[in-house]
């Protein structure tokens, strides 16, 4: 196979059996859990930073400004700047807050997105866990932030906070549904829960071709989904700047408001990733059934470069709506989901159970 | 109606009341007592109708209070104003016509704030701007050393 | 604390899923010092009690110490986005009062200024409303196209939004050369910018499920509350100032008075849009025509007006503003009253907003356009 030298198993391999030459079993486990934790770590954090200084620039772009620009080249050491102001900031707490649940709150928010984080494929071999029911613990996972985003809502012992908790709580709770049934959906057509299995079967063609109309009708489903999942606009009534002031972490500041505003773009990150494995084919190239020499120059460009541009392209359309639309209302916000993603949802399962059925695919 | 068809009309409909041409727009002057009985039927004759009131203000004439109620007609595009006097003016009060236009409601209030005139049957007379311990400062003998400077 | 401890103990029982919210005075969407006691049930709003005074400068009470070139300063500070409707209201009104009759020119400068007035208003209502309905790039929109306005009123009057320009007896000087050459400019660039607006916000099928029948205002409410300008137009009500009771170069030109019987949200959103179109109409109509002539008739040193009491009412970007001066014969006013339109208009919020979400209560404050200074006084 072509893609071979891309191939990180071998990496990850030598490693693995250099540690495990020179140490003991344990400690060569432990060495392992821990650069495998701080890989995730600094991941998170330098793409968390891109991620915020992309937003401003795209959002820049949108309003015919230029963003910021002021701080390294292009602005390029804002966001990092901005970090390094936010770590240095004083928390203030309300006095009548809960002191544990205001406190353990942000942390329960990271620790999800990371859980989350951690079975995503980003290129053959760099991948942490390889679950069989790889989608089913991401839709499990990815659910836990919410009793964060509530316990923050409720223990700041604020009604804007408590108001915007409860919005999220019934936003996401509802949300989540089609969600897991668009992916589902994918589930169906590819046969599997695992996402090797599933990055693996769009080796001649992604699945969003394949699977034709009722695979299009799931991701689009899934990108309107997955930005209410993420309280992004114009789902973002959880923090709606003009109603609530803040939401949830109106009372936040410091590095607990840093946690939430990083968690809020990882998941943007995670959203988009998984939108990006499951129908745009992960890291597999762009194959076209007999194409061989376009398929071969396909082949060259690496999958971590596959992988990172489609989760971009992704995450560039969630932006593209969140700059462009006014945001919902509480009850519309309901309606949509439980009157139109959802029974549509339902019956596009079966539509694509029937395509699968009739074998009506590429 | 022009003003002097307005004019006539309310001398005979309000003999009592002391009706005068103004500068700009018919003056109507009544007495406290006959104040909410007329605003209520200066809005609900249907020749005259004026439902909107526009303008309400409350004016310190050193020797008593006064309200000035500038009324307007979106039915006949007719204007007047119709004034009050208080008798007392430590202590002025006059009846509310909030329950004619809404509107008074909340500029009577105002008046409350900055006059301290009282409106009787007002059903929510409470300071508008300022805290309850100030004084009423649109009074011409308020006098206030710390912020006001005299030149 | 202790307004809301008496609202508590006052009003009825509040039961257990009620409760209190404080929104404002520091609140993104009261765009100033206004601080709304807002009772809800969930997300429900029952009640909303508005509390003013926080930016209450007394401005009042300091017209009756001063000379009343000196008031027209003061009025920029009240609705500091139609500031030049209240200087021109002011200097009409002496006016009248001393029986001066203004030059043509100046009729027609101050109406095209008064214009432009109510379309930088007018944008930046639209892009803050846009803000508050969660569309963050109107903000960008909006003050885009406010900036080339400023910058005509910066060259002529050389301030960008306390102008001061009109005065008793005239304009405080002549409009800058370039004055009609950039005013001319301006129109044919706005009129290839105001499509954009409807482009990227009212055609939004997202903000019309918003708007739709929210904040419902019967032409009989409007009128009772005295809820005037594009908000009170909404409900049917037409009470515009320049058609009833023209001033200044009003009679010379043609205009439609926008009215919708809609009464909720959207009707008064589309009568602001197109109320933008109007006033491009107007000012096209007056620009080429500014008659030659002075630019200020010669006042008195001292001003003073007779005995008597003047009224006078234009329409200012919020609705009707009128001025109402009892003067004694000597320099100063012995009373001066602003009836301001955010006034009125705002305490018909409750009887809009009953009822709602809480994001109908912000979008009907937004459509109401408040300017906090120009309530409070």
């Amino acid at each position: 196979m072509a893609f071979n030298i891309y191939d990180f198993t071998t990496l990850t391999h030598s490693i693995h059996v250099g540690l495990a030459e020179s140490f003991s079993p344990v400690v060569a486990t432990t060495i392992e859990w821990i650069i495998v934790g701080v890989t995730y770590l600094l991941f998170v954090a330098l793409f968390g930073l891109f991620l915020v200084y992309a937003e401003r620039k795209v959002c820049a772009a949108f309003q015919q400004r230029l963003g910021p620009m002021r701080v390294g080249p292009w602005g390029l050491l804002q966001t990092i700047a901005d970090f390094i102001k936010l770590l240095m900031k004083e928390l203030i707490m309300p006095r009548k807050a809960d002191w544990f649940l205001y406190n353990i709150a942000p942390f329960i928010v990271i620790i999800a997105s990371f859980m989350a984080i951690a079975i995503l494929p980003f290129a053959p071999g760099l991948q942490s866990f390889d679950f069989d029911i790889g989608i089913f613990y991401l839709t499990a996972v990815s659910s836990v932030g919410v009793i964060g985003i509530l316990i923050a809502g409720w223990s700041s012992n604020n009604k804007y906070s408590l108001i915007g908790a409860m919005r999220s709580g019934a936003q996401i709770l509802s949300y989540e549904l089609s969600v897991s049934l668009s992916l589902l959906t994918m589930v169906v057509f590819a046969g599997s829960m695992q996402f090797s299995t599933i990055v693996e079967g769009q080796r001649d063609a992604w699945y969003i071709f394949s699977g034709h109309i009722p695979a299009m009708i799931a991701f689009i489903i899934f990108l309107i989904a997955g930005t209410a999942e993420t309280n992004r606009g114009p789902f973002d009534l959880a923090e709606a700047e003009s109603e609530l002031v803040a939401g949830f972490h109106t009372e936040y500041s410091g590095v607990k408001f840093a946690m939430f505003f990083l968690a809020e773009y990882i998941n943007l990150f995670i959203i988009s990733a998984v939108a990006a494995t499951v129908f745009l084919g992960g890291w597999m190239p762009l194959h076209f059934g007999n194409l061989e020499s376009f398929n071969h120059v396909m082949d060259f460009i690496p999958p971590v470069v596959w992988f990172f541009g489609k989760v971009l392209f992704v995450i560039f359309i969630i932006m593209w709506f969140k700059w462009t639309f006014p945001r919902l209302r509480v009850d519309q916000i309901l309606t949509l989901e439980w009157k139109y993603l959802l029974p549509i949802n339902l019956v596009n399962i079966l539509l694509m159970a029937l395509v699968v059925l009739t074998k009506f695919h590429f | 109606m022009t003003n002097e068809e307005l004019q006539s009309y309310l001398t005979e409909r309000f003999p009592e009341a002391e009706i005068k041409p103004g500068p700009q727009y018919v003056e109507m002057i009544v007495t406290n007592a006959a104040l909410n009985k007329t605003a209520r039927q200066l809005k609900q004759l249907d020749e005259i109708s004026f439902d909107y009131l526009f303008c309400l203000t409350g004016v310190d004439y050193a020797e008593n209070m006064g309200i000035v109620y500038h009324l307007d007609s979106t039915v006949h595009r007719h204007m007047m104003v119709l004034k009050v006097r208080t008798a007392d003016r430590v202590n002025p009060v006059i009846d509310t016509v909030s329950d004619v236009w809404i509107t008074a409601k909340y500029h009577e209030r105002e008046a409350y704030d900055l006059l301290g005139i009282h409106f009787n049957n007002h059903t929510d007379l409470r300071r508008l701007f300022l805290d309850d311990g100030w004084g009423f400062p649109l009074r011409k003998d308020y006098v206030d050393e710390v912020r006001i400077v005299e030149r | 604390m202790s307004e809301i401890r008496e609202v508590i103990i006052n009003n009825d029982r509040l039961a257990t899923d009620e409760y209190l919210v404080n929104m404002g005075p520091q609140h993104p969407s009261t765009h100033g010092v206004l601080r709304l006691l807002v009772r809800l049930e969930g997300e429900k709003v029952l009640n909303v009690q508005p509390h003013t005074g926080y930016i209450h400068s007394g401005i009042e009470k300091m017209c009756e110490a001063i000379s009343y070139p000196q008031i027209i300063h003061l009025t920029d500070r009240m609705d500091y986005l139609s500031a030049h409707m209240n200087n021109e209201a002011v200097a009409l009104c002496v006016e009248k009062a001393l029986q001066v009759e203004v030059p043509d020119r100046v009729k027609y400068i101050r109406t095209i200024m008064d214009e432009l007035s109510r379309l930088a208003s007018h944008q930046l209502w639209w892009c803050v409303f846009g803000m508050d309905m969660g569309a963050l790039t109107t903000f960008f929109y909006g003050l885009r196209d406010r900036e080339k306005i400023l910058d005509i009123f910066e060259e002529t009057c050389g301030a960008r939004m306390t102008v001061s320009y009109s005065t008793p007896g005239g304009l405080m000087f002549d409009i800058h050369p370039n004055f009609q050459k950039r005013v001319k400019e301006f129109i044919t660039y706005f009129r290839t910018k105001l499509p954009e607006y409807d482009k990227l916000l009212s055609g939004n099928v997202i903000l019309r499920e918003r708007a739709e029948g929210i904040g419902h205002l019967s032409l009989k409410d409007a009128i009772d509350f005295g809820v005037t300008g594009p908000s009170g137009r909404a409900s049917g009500f037409s009470c515009d100032m320049r058609k009833h009771h023209p001033y200044s170069a009003y009679p010379f030109v043609k205009f439609n008075e926008i009215l919708d019987h809609r009464c909720d949200t959207l009707a008064r959103y589309e009568v602001r849009i197109l109320e933008m179109y109007e006033s491009l109409s107007i000012i096209e109509q007056l620009i080429d025509n500014i008659p030659e002539g002075d630019y200020a008739v010669k006042m008195k040193g001292v001003i003073k007006l007779p005995e008597g009491e003047f009224y006078q009412r234009v329409e200012s970007a919020r609705g009707e503003f009128g001025v109402y001066i009892v003067s004694d014969g000597k320099k100063n006013p012995y009373r001066v009253k602003f009836r301001s339109p955010g006034f009125s208009n705002m305490f018909a919020l409750n009887k809009m907003a009953k009822g709602h979400k809480i994001a109908d209560l912000v979008a009907i404050m937004s459509t109401l356009d408040l300017i906090i200074p120009d309530i409070d006084r």
